[in-house]
């Protein structure tokens, strides 16, 4: 069958291992540090950590408690963000908070720019998102196509009282009306960049990375290094690829 | 004024056997050095020229002239007597959409053919003397080879009842082999009156062997392939049994019995016991048989569906084995043409058959000489002596020698592989199964009774048909 | 062939998994009030129906429209194919109206083969003569891999599952195509019928042969059972559906032989009382039911993975 290969690396939240060891096709050496390739860190562990608990409280503050919120975290990525951020709602505040995971992939509007991907996992909480302040979560907002998709898939579930988006990373580069209510961090970039967000339950370390589109050993910006390349990153880096 | 041709450098191909129609004796007791060579040189001799004169061979020899003949070079080609086919399907009267009698005997001319038997499932069928006449004089008025119509053994091709054989036979097509070749005559007993009943004027029953109720609705060779497409199997055993039974039935009946397009190994070993028991028995194999396997019918490629169907490897073998040691003893065409649109559908939809004229001498290299099981005095022997004598047709299976028609086949084993393209094909129809296949070999030209129909390998009549060894102006 | 579904036979163990674990995914849309998704919109499903099956072409028009697909249903009868129009023509008149897919089921083996090279979309068998059915397969290994490794199971075969599958094998397209996806997904086959039922060369299938029922029961953790039709009775299959029942079908007695865990699976439509008991295709093992929605989901899995992205270049 054609466009039938799962894109590389899209293993939803499973743990750091798994994916570490599923990430690459091509693993089976010791692959190059990212260090190594030209990469820059812009965001380190530490920022990373602090910059989600400062969004944990502003999702708290600004919602007047965890009661009604849904967190719904965007795969691959967005999931082990909103996981952590239900994680520290719930020591702030004493009490669990609802979270699960959205994936979009059935309403990209650029699914016929390359071969059907494989879905990930979607996964409401038992109380639903009616009448619910639903938080999207993702790790990169880009030009805002995968939010949009995100809109019309909640659609489709349910009718929540709100939504708010959460993002790691703020880069710029809009081409729709979306913008974030929380940021870990703004980052202005040129479009010739590429932004990679590593997360210690996805790529075995924390870190937000910053190159140029063309890297030596870093041809297609996949497959190596501490990281594989989530699907939304692919797609940053094709010329015509702006799904964020 | 005589009319001359003058064949030089041509080597040609031996025959031990003179076609004999007077002679009822059993192929098989004859002696017959003709066959088995591993050199396709042995078989051929030196080169030497052929004089023409007027449609009768009047010379054999080195550096012959002739003045006033007209020179045709054969250096590096093969001379053989011009081949018979016993088993073609003109299709005319009823489907000229599919082929006619001229342009099936064209492509048989083409083929190095000079006489071919036109099988009786026409519509109407040919089982009047009527019908049988009017294929026969199409054949005369196109020219090309000597059409011998075969006779239907049932009205209407029923398997019920008799056809006039004894009218056919009398008429002025001379109607030797009669066949219900399409279906076989599965009666036991209808098929035992007939062999009895044409032994009154050297006729013989050539048999489609099938047993219909084992083959109800089959499509291809009941095996791995068949089961593993959906298909359902043609069991080998509802061939084998038909010929087993139709052997016992000729010894008992003191009759001939001719054996159609031979398909499986069991059916090579059951008419080679039928022959070391002395009987009647001949059979003949399709080039396709000889080459081509069941697995091509993996995508459904209905250009290879054919009745019988391809069978295994084992049985290609077998039959290329049977062709060489004489137990089968003639390669018949059985060219079935069919229009595009009868090809063109889901498998079991299609139309069986395959054209076969234009290419069965290149096949029958590729198979049987290339690979060193017959050289070219046997390809002379299956492919024009034998038939010739099972079919009882004059003129034609003669060795060349002075005395003899010219019936004279000139072939270019060396020619470099040609693509098979059926478009250029002159037969009507296109679904040959070696479209796209490298194949050797190259019919130069065809002489019928010393005119040439095909020369170049070209067709040369321009419309003039043959009668008595000259082209009428 | 790579943009069509004509064989099971076809598929690699990654790409069966890949359909098992986005039908999954897919699964929860039949939960939601709003039944859709606007993957497909604007693309043209044709389903071409030979044969009468009101089951598995609503399931495909359910599937496509899910995925908001336009739907075309063009069936033999009353149509210009029932005044003879070849398979050719129809398939040219498909293409000049713009199909992406067509769903093909036709009576001949090898059809949904010669389609393929007439049109330029893709080409899906729903069922063609008694050669394959690979949607089914791929329902059926999905819901055996539900409901013996859990809703949650993603990319899982069925390595190691041991699938008895009874009845008709030899003209049945459904036993083709599950041997040969079972196979690949790593699950174990045997196939029991009077030897008249069994395909002339299963010998050379990926299979154990068996011809007592009574004997794999203990050992199958599936038991599919195939329908029987009755004129198999009157070409000598088999002498009276009595003996055949006695023989092959699964009742009661012989269910509760089976394992406890193992399921009872049936493509449908069934004999009640010939293959199967009544009362055993109304058991919680049967997953006859479960088979019907399961195939809704696997289709939609199906057109998403060969309609949903861009063509691949060959």
């Amino acid at each position: 069958m054609c466009a039938m290969k799962p894109v590389p690396g899209d293993s939803p939240e499973t743990g750091g291992q798994d994916s570490a060891a599923r990430g690459s096709q091509t693993r089976d050496f010791n692959p190059p540090h990212w260090k190594d390739q030209g990469w820059k860190a812009v965001l380190t562990p530490e920022e990373i950590r602090r910059a989600l608990s400062r969004v944990a409280h502003e999702v708290l503050e600004r919602n007047h408690g965890g009661e009604d919120v849904v967190l719904l975290g965007i795969p691959t990525r967005g999931v082990p963000l909103a996981g952590r951020l239900a994680g520290r709602i719930a020591e702030f505040e004493g009490e669990p908070v609802a979270h699960g995971s959205l994936d979009v992939t059935m309403y990209r509007d650029d699914l016929r720019l390359r071969p059907a991907r494989a879905l990930q996992r979607t996964e409401i909480p038992p109380d639903g998102i009616d009448g619910k302040t639903v938080v999207l979560v993702d790790d990169v907002l880009y030009s805002g196509r995968t939010i949009r998709a995100a809109l019309e898939a909640l659609n489709d579930l349910g009718r929540p009282r709100s939504v708010q988006l959460a993002v790691l990373v703020d880069r710029g580069h809009r081409e729709l009306p979306i913008r974030a209510d929380y940021v870990g961090k703004n980052l202005p970039t040129a479009h010739r960049e590429v932004v990679r967000v590593l997360l210690a339950e996805t790529d075995g370390e924390d870190s937000v990375l910053l190159g140029d589109r063309i890297q030596p050993d870093n041809a297609e910006g996949a497959d190596n290094a501490a990281g594989a390349n989530n699907a939304d990153d692919a797609a940053q880096e094709t010329p015509e690829g702006n799904a964020r | 004024m005589s009319t001359q041709y003058l064949i030089k450098g041509a080597r040609i191909a031996a025959v031990a056997n003179e076609a004999n129609p007077a002679n009822e004796a059993n192929p098989a007791n004859e002696a017959n050095p003709a066959n088995s060579g591993k050199d396709p040189d042995v078989g051929a001799s030196r080169p030497a020229d052929i004089l023409i004169t007027d449609g009768v061979i009047t010379s054999v020899g080195d550096s012959l002239t002739a003045g006033g003949a007209q020179v045709i070079d054969a250096a590096g080609l093969i001379a053989l007597p011009g081949l018979v086919d016993l088993h073609t399907h003109l299709r005319e009267p009823g489907r000229e959409d599919a082929e006619t009698v001229e342009t099936g005997t064209r492509a048989a001319a083409l083929g190095g053919f000079t006489a071919v038997h036109a099988m009786a499932n026409t519509e109407p069928v040919a089982d009047t003397a009527g019908v049988v006449e009017q294929v026969w004089r199409l054949g005369q008025q196109a020219g090309y080879v000597d059409v011998r119509p075969v006779g239907a053994v049932t009205i209407g091709l029923n398997g019920k009842n008799l056809a006039e054989l004894g009218a056919m036979a009398d008429s002025a097509a001379r109607v030797t082999v009669f066949s219900d070749d399409g279906h076989s005559v599965s009666d036991p007993l209808l098929m035992r009156r007939a062999l009895e009943y044409v032994k009154a004027f050297g006729g013989v029953i050539a048999q489609h062997a099938q047993e219909p109720r084992l083959t109800e609705g089959a499509q291809l060779n009941e095996g791995e392939v068949a089961s593993r497409l959906g298909l359902a199997g043609w069991p080998a055993a509802a061939e084998e049994a038909i010929i087993a039974r139709d052997c016992l039935l000729a010894a008992h009946t003191g009759s001939r019995l001719h054996v159609c397009h031979v398909s499986t190994a069991g059916s090579v070993e059951i008419i080679r016991w039928a022959k070391s028991k002395g009987w009647q028995v001949t059979a003949e194999v399709t080039p396709h048989h000889l080459l081509l396997t069941d697995d091509l019918a993996e995508n459904y490629d209905t250009f290879f569906k054919v009745n019988p169907p391809l069978r295994t490897k084992s049985d290609v073998e077998a039959l290329r084995q049977g062709l060489a040691d004489g137990t089968i003893d003639a390669v018949a065409t059985d060219h079935a043409p069919h229009p595009v649109e009868a090809k063109e559908t889901e498998w079991a939809e299609a139309a069986m058959g395959m054209t076969g004229l234009e290419t069965a001498l290149r096949v029958v290299q590729l198979a049987m000489v290339d690979t060193g099981l017959l050289d070219w005095a046997g390809v002379a022997d299956r492919m024009s002596v034998r038939p010739a004598r099972i079919g009882r047709v004059p003129g034609h299976g003669h060795p060349i020698a002075p005395g003899r028609p010219a019936n004279i086949t000139l072939y270019d084993a060396d020619a470099s592989r040609e693509v098979v393209d059926p478009a250029a094909h002159a037969s009507k129809s296109r679904n040959s199964p070696f479209r796209g296949m490298e194949l050797p070999g190259k019919v130069h030209a065809t002489f019928l009774r010393g005119v040439p129909t095909v020369l170049d390998g070209k067709p040369a009549l321009g419309g003039k048909p043959v009668l008595d060894g000259k082209a009428m102006a | 062939m790579n943009r069509h579904l004509i064989s099971a036979g076809d598929l690699t163990r990654e790409e069966a998994v890949l359909i098992l674990d986005t039908a999954a995914e897919l699964a929860s849309v039949s939960d939601r009030p709003i039944r859709k998704l606007p993957t497909l919109r604007g693309r043209t499903v044709v389903n071409l129906f030979y044969e009468d099956s009101t089951r598995t072409r609503t399931s495909f028009e359910a599937a496509a429209k899910r995925l908001s697909a336009d739907v075309i249903n063009f069936s033999a009868k009353g149509s210009s194919v029932a005044k003879g129009e070849s398979l050719k023509d129809t398939a040219l008149t498909l293409e000049a109206m713009g199909s992406d897919a067509i769903v093909i089921r036709h009576p001949a083996s090898g059809a949904p083969h010669r389609l393929a090279g007439w049109v330029s979309g893709s080409v899906i068998n729903a069922g063609d003569g008694t050669h394959e059915h690979p949607t089914q397969a791929l329902l059926d290994a999905f819901t055996m891999r539900e409901r013996l490794r859990g809703p949650d199971e993603r990319g899982a075969g069925l390595d190691g599952v041991q699938v008895t599958i009874v009845g008709d094998v030899l003209h049945s397209r459904v036993a083709r195509s599950n041997v040969l996806l079972l196979t690949t997904l790593g699950a174990e086959v045997t196939l029991v019928a009077p030897p008249t039922l069994m395909p002339f060369a299963v010998g050379t299938w990926p299979v154990k042969i068996s011809y007592d029922l009574d004997a794999e029961l203990s050992k199958s953790d599936v038991i599919m059972m195939l329908r029987v039709q009755q004129e198999r009775m009157t070409a000598a299959y088999f002498p009276s559906v009595r003996e055949y029942r006695r023989r092959y079908g699964l009742d009661t007695g012989r269910m509760a032989l089976l394992p406890e865990h193992a399921i009872v699976m049936h493509p449908g439509p069934m004999n009640r009382g010939v293959e199967i008991a009544a009362d055993v295709a109304d058991s919680a093992r049967s997953t006859i039911v479960a088979q019907v929605a399961n195939g809704v989901t696997v289709r939609m899995a199906v057109l998403y993975l060969l309609l949903g992205g861009a063509e691949e270049n060959s």
